[in-house]
């Protein structure tokens, strides 16, 4: 073994790309901004996603994990259908997104509490329940948009839109083994 | 015509007309929808920001409860048919992927192979499998004088471009030409309603809704038609909200495509939900049809 050649030590952006299907495309950004150019909400962002993997090659790391950029992206999938490069924008947005909750990043926007709320209940009853939701994420969360809301919901309730109690499926055990065992192979607690 | 079907969780409740219209269309039109025994929630985008594995996984479940006998399962959300879809085609381009999805699908006692089975969104099946032959010569009710607003959103197609244009679909414009109504060329057809933000951050969500909203009133819209029911639900239940936050008086019924399926196959209107919507659709729908 030659003494010069070194294994590159691994760094963030391997990561990043590790954890995000065909993210090694991440690497062919030309840096054209049509992503940017092509999103809803480019003009919230804090960095645009050309901006982000810019900032991710480099190892920004914090910068990009504070961020708001991946909680203003509302998977619409323009930037992903419109990049020359064929880099999976949305799902890098989602790689940082777990990113963000995982590290302890992401107080900056309610999203993370939503995506727990929402998916507590999934968890639980294997159905989503807006009411619970409602309940669970808007009360603990935001209440001053949760009294907002209040006339919405007694519209969608009048009209038999809402529902007090959850749906649940039969066999909620063995949905529960399946998310167990992924959790455990993922690593996740 | 036979397909598995998942409804998915909205259509339980707060889209119970999207629910109630599709299975009625479905009969008219000789389309045997088979609901998924004991399907679970897709998890929507929410899950996918937690924890990926998991977030496949849940939604597998679903894949591999396809019955033996079918190869199609057709879905009416926007999100579910794209987290089905999606999940098929990562575990066929990424086998180590697909390998510890069916470990944790093994867990259930369940297994799915990609490929096996076919996710179609159910504008395809309508528009593409039935076709427009045999739905114009189920027309019964012309939706003649009916300005309708196609309005596809985001996750049916995109990031897959294999269902109809991503930037500029057809698909459901052809299907309200077929039944007879004025088409909107709406430009804003593919943009974002933005999904979950009403949730999360108000000013930016509604001024997303705001713009569907301003350009179907530009075009003289009567109606919006949409195909999901996170779409339906921002444009519709947020419009008076909109409206207050932005100083306007935007009042646009919007509804599912089947409805308006539905009433040109001359289902009656108690039969597809109408009435469920905020914005109520009737005065529009029965001064337009009323000669008809």
């Amino acid at each position: 073994m030659s003494s010069t050649t070194r294994a590159r030590k691994r760094e963030w952006v391997d990561e990043v790309i590790a954890e995000t299907p065909n993210g090694h495309r991440l690497r062919h950004c030309i840096q054209c901004g049509t992503c940017g150019g092509s999103c809803p909400n480019g003009a919230e962002m804090d960095y645009t996603p050309r901006a982000v993997f810019n900032l991710i090659v480099a190892g920004q790391k914090d910068k990009v994990l504070s961020s708001n950029t991946m909680w203003q992206c509302v998977s619409c999938y323009f930037c992903t259908a419109r990049c020359p490069h064929q880099i999976p924008i949305t799902d890098i947005m989602y790689t940082l997104k777990r990113m963000a909750i995982r590290e302890g990043y992401g107080r900056t926007s309610d999203a993370p509490a939503l995506a727990k709320a929402f998916t507590h209940y999934v968890d639980k009853y294997g159905r989503s329940f807006e009411m619970g939701l409602a309940s669970r994420y808007h009360l603990l969360n935001r209440p001053l948009a949760a009294m907002k809301m209040g006339g919405m919901g007694f519209n969608m309730f009048k009209r038999g839109r809402m529902a007090l109690t959850p749906s649940r499926i039969r066999q909620i055990d063995q949905l529960q083994a399946i998310i167990r065992k992924a959790r455990q192979l993922g690593g996740a607690s | 015509m036979k397909y598995a079907f998942y409804p998915g969780c909205s259509l339980e409740v707060n889209a119970a007309a999207y629910d109630v219209s599709v299975r009625a269309v479905a009969r008219v039109l000789g389309v045997e929808l088979v609901e998924l025994d004991d399907w679970n929630c897709c998890g929507a985008t929410e899950y996918f920001s937690q924890d990926e594995l998991t977030a496949c996984a849940v939604i597998a479940r679903n894949l591999a409860l396809v019955e033996p006998s079918m190869n199609q399962l057709t879905a009416p959300c926007a999100a579910c048919f794209l987290n089905l879809k999606k999940v098929d085609r990562l575990m066929a381009e990424h086998p180590d992927l697909g390998g510890k999805i069916n470990e944790a699908l093994a867990a259930g006692g369940l297994h799915y192979d990609p490929g096996r089975v076919r996710v179609r969104h159910l504008l395809e099946v309508i528009h593409t499998d039935v076709g427009e032959e045999a739905i114009k010569a189920k027309v019964v009710r012309p939706l003649t004088g009916l300005r309708v607003a196609p309005y596809y959103g985001c996750q049916v197609v995109r990031p897959y471009k294999d269902v109809d244009d991503p930037e500029y679909p057809v698909k459901m414009d052809e299907l309200f030409r077929w039944l007879g109504a004025e088409v909107v060329d709406y430009p804003v057809k593919s943009h974002c309603c933005g999904g979950h933000m009403t949730q999360i951050s108000e000013p930016e969500a509604f001024e997303l809704i705001r713009r569907l909203l301003q350009s179907a009133l530009e075009y003289d819209t009567d109606v919006i038609a949409c195909l999901c029911p996170m779409c339906q639900l921002n444009m519709d239940a947020y419009q008076s909200r909109v409206n207050g936050m932005f100083n306007t008086s935007f009042h646009i019924p919007v509804l599912y495509f089947t409805q308006l399926l539905g009433l040109a196959l001359g289902v009656p209107e108690k039969d597809l939900g109408f009435g469920k919507e905020i914005v109520s659709a009737g005065p529009v729908i029965h001064a337009k049809l009323a000669a008809c």
